[in-house]
């Protein structure tokens, strides 16, 4: 059975973590999504390209992954400055 | 009179101004609301809307607003002796500081937490907003410059920091590497950067660097400063978790062990002011105390660029409108903390007023300089650390702080070319690297032609560094004070500022016309002209927005009867 001078350094070495894990990351927070929602920005056009006539070698691969990713396809057309669905075959919106 | 003595004074009136003047500030002025609903939950996306404790948000405010700046200023402006720049920085940390910092993050929080300088757009006019930006970049520009010639001019004086100075960027982008493919836990990764960092300004001393005195024909002095431009032209373009988020989370941590052991030496050592209270005998061709005292000292005693961080980040992440007091105000006083221990190691760090004359022989001498080698004496003589090791920890302290300023700078500079490139529609100017180069050109050209081509003669732009953070502070002044006419809640608490920060501005600036005007530096006095104009535009505006919102407020009142 953990003592309670055990518990209170335990308690006090997960506030420690979490305020150092808060310092480094608290202010990047924002910069960092930002650059991954870019890199997710490049994987949508290599999934969904071939459907906008863009050749894709890996089509066979990223067919397969249309279903999965179809949630952001609409957040990520409206990124990219196309108010309705560019894609003919299935409009989102 | 004692150090000692001095300090503990200045942190009395300073703990007296944030338990009784904010407090008044934060209940009847600003009318904080502890359940007023902050943008951090109206908006919350887990990314930028994040409500955050508030220890932890004031750490980062104090981190990100805490530079060299609050050192360099005090320890030029102590020529003037110690009493009126610990003055200055005391009740200018009380009643400008920490009113600007708390109002910032109020207006930017009760207006969807958005930047002053969008509001200044909204709150007082489109004109403004333009000045404003005008501004932005005009004190980006003079920061990334001037702090490139003052960690040149640490190179050169101080050849044993070289090593610890460039090893900490090893460090850094080590520590990133280790928690970005998260091999090891934080809190681990903090001790082993820490402890190199440290071992790093241990073996300083017995590594020294010396650049020649001639290369390539350039002086020593030129070579680091395009060095320096050069890594901070790479750092701005790497993504951030690469280097500048470790970077400036040691450098965090550095700060906070850097202040312990400066308060620390001072505390146990006790040294005499050599410096006097009010030097009568200043060298020949320093300028009147009044105005480029509140000039020279912009951050430590009120500086515009904590608006830009207060409304930037910090006000999207506050939990509690509450928090603003604490996160704003004491926030202002940490960094008047770093100021007083820059003034008081700048007066007492000298065996004797011989000594402290010969270091402070012109005006804009000393500076850092004083600082290191003031707070290398009192740290030997107070922790008994060896003197070189003390002058190499206080070097990388001074020179990291500038560094990490002048990454975020530098890439902010190029955000505002690449938005230039947006609105005149230049597609060349939108691309990261040529806005780099760009940024980078601007600051080497103000670098260089300001002080000659050895470039150390850059910190002759320091108070007009100085003026145009002032106009900075100025302008998100005038935002509160416009919110406060609107809301009919008392302005002069604000306004009264905002009044002596022009005036001392404009005084101070064409102070400066005319000294440049006789030294035949064309350049500064054009940029100087532009700055002045900048200021008076400031002025006008503020004028014009409040009678017209004066107007506004009794027009809806009389209304409203």
């Amino acid at each position: 059975m953990p003592t309670k001078r055990g518990e209170n350094w335990r308690a006090w070495l997960s506030q420690a973590r979490f305020f150092l894990e808060e310092s480094y990351s608290a202010r990047y927070r924002g910069a960092i999504a930002r650059s991954r929602r870019d890199h997710d920005d490049l994987f949508m056009l290599l999934v969904f390209g071939e459907m906008m006539g863009v050749p894709n070698p890996a089509s066979y691969y990223t067919l397969e992954l249309q279903p999965l990713l179809l949630e952001r396809f609409h957040d990520w057309h409206r990124r990219m400055g196309m108010e309705h669905s560019p894609l003919d075959h299935f409009r989102c919106c | 009179m004692s150090a000692a003595i001095l300090l503990l004074i200045g942190l009395v009136m300073m703990s007296l101004g944030y338990l009784v003047y904010s407090r008044f500030i934060a209940k009847h002025i600003y009318r904080l609301d502890p359940d007023f609903r902050t943008p951090a939950h109206e908006f919350e996306d887990g990314i930028d809307f994040v409500p955050t404790n508030r220890f932890v948000l004031w750490g980062h405010h104090f981190t990100s607003v805490a530079g060299a700046a609050p050192i360099v200023g005090p320890a030029i402006a102590v020529i003037w002796g110690w009493l009126p720049a610990f003055l200055w920085v005391v009740m200018g940390t009380i009643f400008f500081a920490g009113v600007h910092d708390m109002g910032a993050i109020w207006a930017s929080v009760r207006n969807k937490a958005r930047s002053v300088g969008s509001l200044t757009g909204d709150v007082v006019g489109k004109r403004a907003r333009s000045i404003f930006m005008i501004v932005i970049f005009l004190v980006l520009l003079m920061v990334n410059a001037v702090f490139a010639v003052v960690i040149a001019k640490l190179m050169m004086n101080f050849p044993t920091a070289v090593l610890p100075v460039w090893g900490a960027i090893v460090v850094a982008l080590i520590v990133g590497q280790l928690i970005y493919r998260r091999i090891v836990s934080l809190p681990v990764v903090s001790v082993i950067g820490v402890v190199a960092l440290y071992a790093l300004i241990w073996a300083g001393p017995s590594v020294p660097i010396q650049m020649p005195a001639e290369v390539a024909g350039m002086s020593g002095n030129a070579v680091w400063i395009l060095l320096l431009f050069l890594y901070a032209g790479i750092a701005s373009v790497l993504p951030v978790w690469m280097l500048l988020q470790p970077r400036d989370y040691i450098n965090g941590l550095q700060l906070f062990v850097g202040l312990l052991i400066l308060y620390g030496a001072i505390a146990l050592l006790n040294p005499v002011l050599v410096a006097p209270m009010i030097n009568n005998d200043v060298p020949a061709g320093t300028p009147s105390l009044l105005p480029l005292l509140f000039v020279t000292i912009a951050c430590g005693a009120i500086s515009g660029f904590h608006g830009l961080v207060a409304s930037g980040t910090t006000s999207k992440q506050l939990n509690k409108e509450t928090d603003a007091r604490f996160v704003g105000y004491f926030g202002a006083i940490g960094e008047g903390c770093l100021s007083l221990a820059a003034i008081l190691v700048a007066c007492a760090g000298f065996a004797s007023l011989a000594d402290w004359k010969a270091m402070y022989s012109a005006f804009g001498q000393g500076g850092v300089t004083a600082f290191v080698q003031g707070g290398a004496y009192v740290i030997h003589n107070g922790l008994g650390l060896p003197e070189v090791t003390a002058a190499t920890l206080l070097t990388v302290m001074a020179a990291l702080f500038a560094g990490t300023t002048m990454d975020t700078g530098l890439r902010l500079q190029r955000y505002i070319f690449q938005e230039w490139g947006e609105i005149y529609n230049q597609e060349w100017m939108k691309k990261p690297l040529p806005a780099t180069l760009l940024a980078i050109g601007t600051c080497l050209l103000l670098a260089f032609g300001a002080g000659g081509a050895d470039g150390s003669g850059g910190m002759i732009i320091w108070p007009l560094f100085g003026t145009t953070n002032q106009l900075l502070a100025g302008l998100t002044l005038l935002v509160i004070t416009v919110m406060l006419v609107h809301m009919r809640r008392p302005m002069w608490y604000t306004l009264l500022p905002l009044c002596f920060l022009l005036v001392m501005t404009v005084l101070a600036l064409v102070l400066q016309l005319k000294t440049f005007f006789e030294q035949e530096n064309y350049f500064l006095l054009g940029l100087d002209i532009v700055v002045l104009v900048a200021a008076i535009l400031v002025a006008l505006e503020c004028a014009a927005a409040l009678k017209r919102h004066r107007a506004l407020a009794a027009a809806e009142q009389s209304d409203a009867n």
